[in-house]
């Protein structure tokens, strides 16, 4: 935490900045996607989605944030 | 989909298509094409293929969401996940802890169990790498997965598979992408004659005929992505492979006629003038 009251984390490899006590669901929204229609990955352990709206993400957490594509 | 094509053999006896189902894991298809999604021009043109094909399922890969532009369009847009049971796969994984990390955040992200196993060895050939292949199958069905196996030609390692809790078995055709057709049908038709569970020839088929030959071993079903995604016309081929799984289908079951070495006439000799 900075004196500025934001925490550092990464997203898909990515840097980002975001406000103390923001919800995983709202770092969801925040980048654009469906918290309905994502699988999130939280510093290597699965997160269900049924915790998505209560976790807050904390200082030096490293998402990953997937969803389906097209493939083989 | 309903089919309603029945077929009169005049004598009153009927074949219904509509009644020739199978089962994976306690899921009944009609289609016996399962179609992927990958490598086509458009979504729109990717939602038509499927369409044409009658696929009941679509394989789908994993990947990290767009962080740069959210507007970006998504497949499920397209292609409705409640319409088309969607089967996620493995592809790219090249250890068992890559493809179950994977299937983790795939059955998060769907909410279902059913997915599709790819452990590859190296990229050259695409080929499976069996001895990750089956660890991972085992892990997975303890983890209370049902898991449809991609695998080699080789009915030892097709009964493994099944041994290690496989839903069904998926052997190569020809490797991914290379649209040689069935380059091994003996063994295919060996690993069907043996397993239990469905068997479906996945990776390798180039056209039409390729399907129904794969589908004439009596295999459950055929799996696909590239025959269809790079014909010139991917909505008329996706036709075309319908027409020929069910045709191949209908071939195995109907039995085909002994092959004989020379000609024998159709006509009947006597009464010749």
């Amino acid at each position: 935490m900075t004196i500025d009251a934001t925490i550092s984390l990464r997203i898909n490899g990515e840097h980002r900045r975001v406000v103390v006590g923001m919800t995983l669901a709202e770092l969801i929204n925040s980048i654009g996607q469906d918290p309905g229609r994502v699988a999130v990955e939280r510093n290597l352990e699965i997160v269900p989605r049924s915790s998505f709206a209560t976790l807050c993400v904390e200082d030096g957490d490293d998402y990953e944030i997937v969803h389906f594509v097209g493939g083989g | 989909m309903i089919m309603r094509l029945s077929i009169s053999s005049g004598v009153g006896e009927r074949v219904n298509i509509s009644s020739d189902t199978w089962t994976v894991a306690g899921r009944t298809f009609t289609s016996r094409l399962i179609v992927g999604t990958g490598k086509y021009k458009s979504f729109e043109e990717n939602a038509a293929a499927v369409e044409a094909s009658g696929a009941e399922i679509v394989t789908v890969a994993v990947r990290r969401v767009n962080v740069t532009d959210p507007n970006a369009p998504r497949l499920s847009d397209f292609i409705d996940p409640r319409k088309v049971v969607y089967l996620p796969n493995t592809a790219g994984c090249f250890t068992a802890e890559d493809a179950m990390r994977t299937l983790r955040l795939a059955r998060e992200a769907g909410g279902w169990n059913l997915v599709k196993l790819e452990v590859l060895a190296e990229a050259k050939t695409l080929y499976p790498d069996m001895i990750e292949t089956i660890r991972a199958t085992e892990l997975l069905a303890n983890e209370g997965f049902e898991v449809m196996v991609y695998c080699t030609d080789d009915p030892v390692m097709a009964k493994r598979c099944e041994n290690a809790g496989a839903v069904a078995v998926m052997p190569l055709g020809a490797p991914i992408g290379s649209g040689l057709g069935v380059q091994n049908p003996v063994m295919i038709r060996l690993i069907v004659e043996g397993a239990k569970v469905p068997v479906l020839v996945d990776a390798g088929v180039g056209t039409a005929s390729d399907a129904a030959a794969a589908m004439e071993l009596g295999c459950d079903g055929v799996l696909m992505n590239t025959a269809i995604a790079e014909a010139k016309e991917p909505v008329t081929m996706a036709l075309a492979m319908r027409h020929a799984v069910e045709a191949g289908r209908l071939a195995y079951r109907a039995g085909r006629m002994a092959k004989r070495r020379y000609a024998d006439p159709s006509s009947p000799l006597a009464g010749l003038i």
